[in-house]
């Protein structure tokens, strides 16, 4: 019998899970660096002003973190989707909050992947260059006050008129929203035509009719900016198409696959964070003359976090192996989803809770955590829709 | 200007510290790290590179270690070094701090640096003297603790943490600098530099090929030897005295003091 290489050593010995190399680690000290020292501590402070400065885009885009996975050329950094997923899993661990983590992730992982993916060289030069640098901050809108789970019935309408089309409709929810410069806005080019209907155009916030309506107000991700956006008659550029029309379904189902991989990596993130949070609290806190780590019932309790966390890691590490292997990962990627999600809440509730009074005082995070972790189980999907892919798999 | 980093592999940060018994050296498995200080000494050169006082033609990283110790200098060449130099050879297994400057010396030698920077102290040994070692055999000006470098005509002024406030010191080149960490805060590797720092030249160097005596490294060229290692004395639990009335409570204190002699 021959040892599968469960293990990874390199040569500084260091455990190394796949995919990730050691390259990916020192990546991972890097970020976790960065976080710790210019994020942390001006975490509560952001989410108090409901915003992040710009600045940190601009900051992140200068250590090369807005460009990880994309080209050299374009102002990358030459690497691939698994530094990427370093950079969503260790902006959570180290402490960057939901709401940072949220508004740098949807700029990095969801808003600028589509057009790397399925723009012209003009776009990529116009939109993805700036956005790598940090000068233009971009966003995705798909989700319409009428249509969030129920994709196929957006009513944002794109009429063809000679040299482009004339937009008219809303988005909401949209993280980034109020301040982006550039939406990668999912629109039905044919009224009637459910899935076969869809396509996406690139939006500028300077085109006249382009508004925000509304910077909402949540119950976490407070240091990130979500907004309503409204559009009249916005003319845009037949340039702005990207990908081809009508072909809209198939860029929405593609991002979705890294979009959530990247919110199951959040999720592993935070759940490790969490757990060290729980660990050194139960190890310092005295009840009764003793530790309460040393108390069975709480000595259970991590422990159950602990292999929460642990799964949720493995699952989500697994989809990613096969992501980057660029096999068919759906069921995989779903599950992942799906699990870490659910997880992530169920573990920050309890850690507020070993907490005791200082869990739901703001001071020790964990409240946030709670806070921030409840939009895993709706964004990106909500787990009834995680729920009905996978029954579908299975043939039901 | 030539600038040559001596860096170190030691046990990372996160990693328990214990002395084998057995022997009586450290423990070094577990997961390893560059040596925090060194970082600094690199960012020290980056920072003279980047400055207009003296153009710097080349930074060096230079270590001695095991085979693992390559990881060390890929993260030296990512923080900015352009190549670096590793010595290893079985024959260097446990040297002392004296051994393992006239070792380093002896790789820096062929160099001829015009500065030599390393961290104050390293992460695991703590010795803080390696510095002054390596001076001494490179026969160049030696200075510790160094938190501001300036270049100027050729030659450097220091400033180094004295035990109250700072001396400002003149050297002349070339020399051996040791910094601590409040001299700088070590840039972030980019990506793009973490991934090309394998593809950068790097030398591997056995002891015969720079000259060093056999007899004069590993343990038996070592001039120190551990005899024995104890922990530290455990504190003595200390005694409380329940303050009821102050008055009797200072007399009862000064007493207790009296008794152990220690007025
Ligand atoms: C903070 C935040 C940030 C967001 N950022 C963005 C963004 O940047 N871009 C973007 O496009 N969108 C964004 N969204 C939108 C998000 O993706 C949607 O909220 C999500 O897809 C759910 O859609 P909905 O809110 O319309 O819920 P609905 O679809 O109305 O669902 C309501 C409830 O019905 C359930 N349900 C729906 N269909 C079924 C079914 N078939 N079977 C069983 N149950 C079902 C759902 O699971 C849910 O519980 C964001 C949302 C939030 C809260
Ligand atoms: C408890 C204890 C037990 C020891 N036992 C033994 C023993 O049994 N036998 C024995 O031979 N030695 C022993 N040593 C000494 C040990 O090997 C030293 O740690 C080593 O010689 C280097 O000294 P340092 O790292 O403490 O140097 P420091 O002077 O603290 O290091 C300063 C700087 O020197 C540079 N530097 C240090 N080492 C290297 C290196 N290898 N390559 C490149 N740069 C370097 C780094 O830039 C570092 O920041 C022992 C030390 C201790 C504390």
């Amino acid at each position: 019998m021959t040892a599968g290489p469960a293990i990874v050593r390199d040569s500084g010995e260091r455990a190394l899970l796949p995919p990730f190399t050691d390259e990916h680690e020192q990546l991972r000290e890097t970020i976790a660096r960065w976080v710790r020292t210019e994020i942390a501590p001006h975490v509560d402070e952001w989410e108090a002003a409901r915003q992040f400065p710009r600045e940190l885009y601009t900051r992140a885009a200068e250590l090369g973190f807005l460009g990880l996975k994309y080209p050299v050329e374009l102002g990358g950094q030459g690497g691939d989707y698994v530094h990427d997923a370093v950079w969503a899993e260790e902006l959570a661990a180290a402490g960057a909050s939901g709401g940072v983590g949220a508004g740098l992730g949807a700029h990095t992982g969801i808003a600028t992947p589509p057009v790397f993916r399925f723009g012209t060289a003009d776009q990529r030069e116009r939109f993805l260059r700036p956005a790598i640098a940090g000068r233009k901050i971009a966003a995705l809108g798909i989700t319409e006050p009428g249509a969030g789970s129920d994709v196929a019935s957006i009513r944002t309408e794109a009429r063809r008129v000679e040299g482009g089309y004339v937009v008219n409709g809303a988005k909401t929810f949209i993280t980034n929203g109020v301040r982006a410069d550039f939406l990668v806005c999912a629109v039905k080019t044919t009224p009637d035509g459910g899935h076969q209907g869809i396509s996406f155009l690139i939006l500028e916030r300077e085109m006249p009719g382009y508004e925000v309506a509304r910077k909402l107000e949540k119950m976490g991700w407070h240091s990130s900016d979500t907004a309503e956006l409204s559009f009249t008659d916005v003319e845009v550029p037949e340039e702005n198409l990207l990908g081809d029309e009508n072909r809209g379904f198939y860029l929405i189902m593609e991002n979705f696959a890294w979009e959530r991989l990247l919110m199951a990596l959040g999720a592993v993130g935070a759940m490790r964070r969490l757990l060290e949070v729980a660990i050194s609290y139960a190890g310092e806190r005295q009840a009764f003359g003793r530790s309460i780590g040393s108390l069975q019932a709480i000595r259970h309790k991590i422990a159950e976090i602990g292999v929460q966390a642990e799964v949720g890691r493995a699952l989500t590490y697994h989809a990613l192996r096969r992501f980057v292997a660029g096999e068919e990962t759906i069921a995989d990627v779903t599950k992942a989803k799906l699990y870490t999600q659910r997880a992530c809440v169920e573990v920050a509730d309890e850690v507020v809770h070993i907490l005791g009074g200082y869990g739901y005082m703001r001071e020790y995070g964990v409240e946030r955590a709670l806070r921030d972790a409840r939009l895993g189980p709706i964004g990106g999907g909500t787990d009834e829709v995680m729920k009905e892919i996978l029954g579908k798999q299975l043939g039901l | 200007m030539k600038i040559c980093c001596l860096v170190k592999e030691v046990p990372d940060a996160a990693v328990q510290k214990r002395i084998d018994p057995a022997t009586k050296r450290l423990d070094r498995s577990g997961e390893k790290n560059l040596n925090p200080f060194d970082t600094h000494g690199i960012e020290a050169a980056m920072q003279i590179r980047e400055g207009d006082a003296v153009q710097v033609d080349e930074i060096i990283a230079v270590t001695m270690g095991p085979e693992s110790a390559v990881r060390a200098l890929h993260k030296a060449v990512a923080l900015g070094a352009d190549r670096s130099v590793h010595l290893t050879d079985a024959a260097l297994e446990g040297c002392d701090v004296c051994a393992t400057g006239y070792a380093l010396a002896k790789v820096l030698e062929p160099e001829q640096p015009d500065l030599v920077l390393l961290g104050q102290q390293s992460d695991d040994g703590e010795c803080y003297t390696i510095g002054a070692v390596v001076a001494d055999h490179l026969k160049m000006p030696s200075l510790t603790q160094v938190i501001k470098i300036e270049v100027e005509d050729g030659k450097l002024v220091c400033e180094r943490q004295a035990e109250y406030g700072y001396d400002t010191v003149e050297v002349d080149l070339p020399a051996v600098i040791s910094v601590g960490d409040a001299i700088n805060e070590p840039r972030y590797p980019s990506l793009k530099a973490i991934m090309g720092a394998k593809k950068k030249p790097l030398d591997t160097k056995a002891t015969g090929e720079v000259g060093i005596e056999a007899d004069q490294v590993g343990e038996s060229g070592s001039k120190t030897q551990v005899l024995e290692i104890n922990p530290p004395p455990t504190k003595e639990a200390g005694e409380v005295f329940e303050d009821e009335d102050t008055n009797e409570t200072v007399s009862r204190i000064v007493a207790w003091m009296d008794e152990r002699k220690l007025l």
